[in-house]
């Protein structure tokens, strides 16, 4: 990881904004910003932003690398698409902030112990599992995820919601033993194996 | 009117005994009254919703959604792909516009798609309940079923981030969609005109990672339909209606508030007012009872 982020330190000598264009998802945009500030004003986490979006589109023209992906800002994005509703440039700012936190967390940059960093994480390795959610281990390992006394406290906390799904049928203890999935999981984790194989073979070749 | 079939993505919340299972009776209930019929996309996958991006990179996340519109072009070609959950909908929509703008991505995802022996024309049109509803069916023929109107009852539409932005519902504004109070107003009730918070983001999924932030979004959103005189939410969206409904207790132990809104689905208020069984509406899986509701069902 670490090593990947060298060679791209190297590879750039610099130019923050061509890294991001080469690197990021839909980073080509970051050029057309105007600077106008609509976006930050429209996040709804906004007053918890290190740096909202417009800043971070500055930022990365000025070549402020690691203090941008470095940032916990990106990972405090809902995905409400009020920025991209709003932008008179037509900036797809969702995605750029998505984009920015993968390629930080692939540089080793992301800031430990985000929390929606490793939900998000959690979230993914659970429905590539069997290709569904399951949403009891999901919660469990979400409650867990600071460690298992943190764990049992959240827990403890969330327990009351917890027994509301289950009277209402919202939710199984049995999800447990294994609950949803897809059938071929044979297929499906060869689809995502390949998709991952090319991305990687992708970035390797910008990244060489 | 003749029966209208779709190609039908549920995804992973609607599933039996998950978070919004009952939407899923709800929808089922309204779909039987309305002649439409609903084909679930043979082993369908989790399309990963909005927050797939820190685990998976592009390519994986888009082979997720490109998956289900394979199968989907498969088993039902002739039939639009429809989803009830805004996250879903929203994804694969977003993967289908991706795809179509971008060759190389396209048979890059056919390339990963093969591997699960599948190939993707990238030709469906991707859509969401409610637009069904409006533009297929239509609030006149809507209105004709309704056998219980819900008069009397004061109804906030919260249309939320994801159903409304960015591809929102064809003929609606962003900061001002009506068609949640239209429908409101279809079974009856009354409309609140000037809920401000009709369009707020709720967190998403971070109220899971970050729920004290989120806590105090949501806190504005009951808040503000109670300012406006609302028995109850109505939303057309499973993160939304879960977020509203399940925190309120916590939300009242921070803030010492007396939080007991009830949340409801559109689908649930089409059932009541049908005439249909508070069981068939699934007013069962109501963390916060809707008691007038369970009245009108009962009649
Ligand atoms: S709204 Fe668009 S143009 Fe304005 S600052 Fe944000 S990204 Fe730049
Ligand atoms: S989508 Fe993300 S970046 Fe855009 S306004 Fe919402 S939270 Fe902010
Ligand atoms: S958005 Fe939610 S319910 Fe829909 S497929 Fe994704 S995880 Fe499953």
């Amino acid at each position: 990881m670490s090593n990947y982020n060298q060679e791209m330190i190297e590879k750039y000598r610099g130019n923050f904004l061509k890294e991001v264009q080469d690197n990021v998802e839909e980073g080509d945009w970051v050029k057309m910003c105007m600077q106008c500030g609509v976006c930050s004003g429209s996040c709804p986490l906004g007053p918890h932003w290190e740096h909202p979006p417009q800043e971070i589109f500055m930022m990365i023209r000025a070549g402020k690398r690691d203090e941008v992906l470095q940032s916990s800002s990106m990972w405090m994005c809902t995905s409400c698409y009020n920025c991209i509703a709003r932008c008179p440039r037509g900036l797809p700012i969702t995605h750029i902030m998505h984009g920015l936190a993968t390629y930080s967390k692939r540089l080793g940059l992301a800031p430990k112990n985000q929390p929606t960093a490793k939900f998000a994480q959690l979230f993914w390795d659970n429905l590539t599992r069997t290709g569904r959610v399951n949403e009891l281990k999901l919660g469990l390992s979400l409650y867990f995820m600071n460690g298992f006394s943190e764990g049992i406290k959240t827990a403890l906390k969330m327990k009351d919601i917890g027994l509301g799904m289950l009277k209402t049928k919202r939710m199984t203890p049995m999800e447990i033993l294994g609950g949803h999935g897809c059938k071929d999981k044979k297929g499906f984790h060869a689809m995502l194996k390949k998709a991952q194989e090319i991305e990687e073979a992708r970035i390797g070749k910008s990244g060489s | 009117m003749a029966k209208k079939s779709y190609s039908f993505y549920p995804g992973c919340s609607s599933q039996k005994a998950a978070s919004s299972s009952n939407y899923q009776v709800s929808v089922d209930t309204m779909c039987k009254e309305l002649d439409i019929e609903l084909n679930e996309i043979p082993d369908w996958n989790c399309c990963s919703a909005s927050i797939g991006y820190a685990g998976g990179g592009e390519l994986p996340r888009l082979a997720l959604s490109a998956r289900n519109m394979a199968l989907s072009e498969e088993a039902h070609p002739d039939q639009d792909i429809v989803a009830t959950c805004a996250a879903c909908w929203l994804a694969t929509k977003e993967t289908q516009e991706r795809l179509n703008d971008n060759a190389d991505l396209l048979a890059e995802t056919n390339t990963a798609l093969a591997e699960a022996g599948l190939k993707l024309k990238n030709e469906k049109k991707v859509r969401h309940m409610v637009e069904v509803l409006i533009e297929d069916i239509g609030y006149e023929e809507l209105g004709k079923h309704v056998k219980k109107p819900l008069e009397g009852l004061k109804i906030a539409g919260y249309v939320g981030c994801q159903t409304n932005r960015p591809f929102g519902i064809a003929g609606e504004s962003f900061e001002n969609p009506k068609y949640l109070d239209k429908m409101i107003e279809t079974v009856g009730a009354e409309a609140c005109d000037n809920y401000e918070k009709k369009v707020s983001c709720c967190g998403g999924a971070l109220a899971f990672s970050e729920p004290e932030k989120s806590q105090a979004l949501i806190k504005e959103i009951i808040e503000s339909a109670y300012d406006n005189g609302a028995d109850m939410i109505v939303t057309p969206c499973p993160v939304c209606q879960m977020n509203t409904e399940v925190y309120q207790e916590q939300i009242n132990a921070k803030y010492g508030t007396k939080f007991k809104m009830p949340v409801v689905y559109y689908s649930t208020l089409l059932s009541v007012a049908y005439g249909k069984s508070a069981k068939e509406a699934a007013l069962d899986g109501q963390v916060i009872r809707a008691k007038q509701l369970e009245e009108i069902a009962g009649k």
